[in-house]
């Protein structure tokens, strides 16, 4: 049995987390298959929440229903569809179904997503997300008022180290890191290099920092990410890598490139957060190859 | 100024399908600057109309239409036009709309244009959104951007994942708000500004329907409402 993301991140260990895009509509047998597949090799899985403002099933159900099978959920939550109101019912409401993790995000524009005539509601951002995490950790709401019984979330952030500009992004990691936030994931790194440079900054404070890894399958998919996903770079190597290993060798090679930058890191940050988007069912083998298993 | 545009003309001819004879209202204010409200305007939309078989029985523009007394004094002056046309049709903003639909209860009002934003003006015929009139101005921190509005997200403590190389990921080469925001600080040397996080908004600042008073019309109006409460004392006694 794994440590919890919070127990693993407390006792030093390198901790590991997958990750779990709920479908749309109701048939869940493929994603609970997924899920199964990690146990044992991840301290905990995120559940997005309507990932890219395509409208699937809730975050929260799904948390509960792996928690129910042993897994640690890392409850997704973003200010995208729901105001300050919203948001502390669906907090105080991960608490009792005993969500430990919660990780505060903006959400993406609806704008990108399937129902792109919705009110966006951006009530809270991450930042005053992690704030009202703090303050029902606490024992009171937004408001100020006092609440009968309070949360003990274990909250968490996002960054992105690849940026452009960084400098008014490190600024909100720093607000988010006085918000509360107790641990980082990164979105989709590639350059290790790049990585230690944001490693040098991010130490600077007392949170934990997880290297998110998105794994390649093809040198189309690093293309587009490059060229449509703000804040990820695939360098040029990598890409060439992927062409050249061709369509058979293309996810060996994805695995390739993820455990070497693992390798390459693993001494320097507290844990990877690993996004097999679609083929999730891969997670052990990284993890094994990683040498993390 | 508010920003709008008339509708295309096939959401018009639908939305007039019933209506044979109609009377046109512009707006010599932010319509007209927008060419789509002054008299070029009224007077190309009658010709689209007549086309489709609709007789305009006549037209105003007044100074501005969302200014309620105003736009009544025009408007009388125009009663048989009036009376002839089985609805009006309003080329300004909604407020311009509802001034004459409040005027002429008893008549459709048709609004042909689509009022878009609270705009800067650029140059002559290109504008931008900078303010939402959110009810609580807090830019004096932020090198007097406003992120409510140039923000696609509205947030309040920095950029978010979407923006890539200074832009936003909506597109229409929107820049970020909290980059521009960011580097005029820098500049002012008050980058400062940014450490501490922004509680939420206080969106209680801006309930619709808002109401609003001068300062000098409210001091009448309260002096007005002191002397008939001290009339009514006096009488009381």
């Amino acid at each position: 049995m794994k440590k919890t993301v919070r127990e693993a991140f407390e006792a030093g260990e390198f901790v590991i987390t997958g990750e779990c895009g709920p479908p749309k509509g109701t048939e869940i047998e493929e994603m609970l298959h997924h899920a199964e597949g990690m146990l044992g090799y991840v301290n905990g899985i995120n559940v997005t929440d309507n990932q890219s403002s395509v409208m699937r099933i809730g975050s929260l159900p799904v948390c509960r229903l792996l928690k129910e099978m042993g897994h640690d959920p890392v409850f997704q939550i973003t200010g995208r569809d729901r105001n300050r109101l919203a948001i502390q019912s669906d907090l105080l409401g991960a608490e009792i179904l005993g969500i430990n993790n919660v990780l505060c995000l903006t959400g993406d524009g609806v704008q990108a997503g399937d129902h792109k005539d919705a009110k966006p509601v951006f009530d809270l951002e991450s930042v005053q997300i992690l704030q009202t995490v703090e303050a029902l950790n606490g024992g009171h709401d937004l408001a100020g008022n006092e609440m009968k019984g309070s949360t003990s979330l274990f909250p968490g952030a996002v960054v992105t180290p690849e940026s452009k500009p960084i400098e008014p992004q490190l600024m909100k990691f720093e607000k988010k890191v006085k918000a509360g936030a107790k641990f980082f994931q990164t979105q989709a790194v590639y350059d290790a290099e790049n990585f230690k440079d944001f490693m040098k900054f991010a130490r600077r404070y007392d949170v934990k920092i997880m290297a998110g890894l998105v794994l390649l399958t093809s040198a189309g998919m690093a293309n587009y990410m490059n060229k449509f996903v703000p804040g990820v770079m695939v360098p040029q190597n990598l890409i060439d890598r992927m062409k050249e290993a061709g369509k058979e060798k293309a996810i060996d090679t994805g695995i390739d490139i993820m455990c070497e930058f693992i390798n390459e890191t693993k001494d320097i940050c507290d844990g990877v957060h690993i996004m097999a988007i679609g083929k999730e069912e891969l997670v052990p083998e990284i993890v094994k190859r990683a040498g993390l298993a | 100024m508010i920003v709008q545009e008339t509708k295309p003309i096939e959401t018009i001819k639908e939305m007039l399908k019933d209506v044979k004879k109609i009377f046109l209202v512009g707006c010599g204010d932010c319509a007209t600057v927008c060419e789509a409200g002054g008299s070029d305007d009224l007077k190309r939309l009658q010709e689209a109309l007549k086309a489709e078989g609709i007789e305009v029985t006549g037209m105003v523009i007044p100074d501005t239409s969302c200014h309620i007394p105003d736009v009544k004094s025009q408007l009388k002056k125009h009663a048989a036009e009036l009376e002839a046309a089985e609805g009006i049709g309003v080329m300004s903003c909604g407020a311009g709309v509802q001034t004459v639909g409040t005027l002429y209860e008893e008549k459709p009002v048709y609004p042909i244009n689509n009022a878009l934003f609270l705009g800067n003006t650029e140059r002559f015929g290109q504008h931008v959104e900078y303010c939402s009139a959110c009810g609580e101005c807090r830019i004096d921190k932020l090198g007097a951007i406003c992120p409510i509005t140039r923000c696609y997200k509205g947030i309040l403590n920095g950029p978010c994942g979407g923006v890539s190389d200074g832009m936003c990921e909506i597109g229409n080469d929107t820049p970020c708000a909290w980059v521009l925001a960011y580097e005029r600080l820098e500049k002012q040397g008050r980058l400062d500004n940014l450490k501490d996080a922004s509680p939420p908004k206080r969106w209680s600042a801006h309930l619709k329907p808002m109401r609003h008073l001068n300062p000098t019309l409210k001091k009448k109006m309260e002096e007005k409402e002191a002397k008939r409460k001290a009339k009514e004392a006096k009488k009381g006694k």
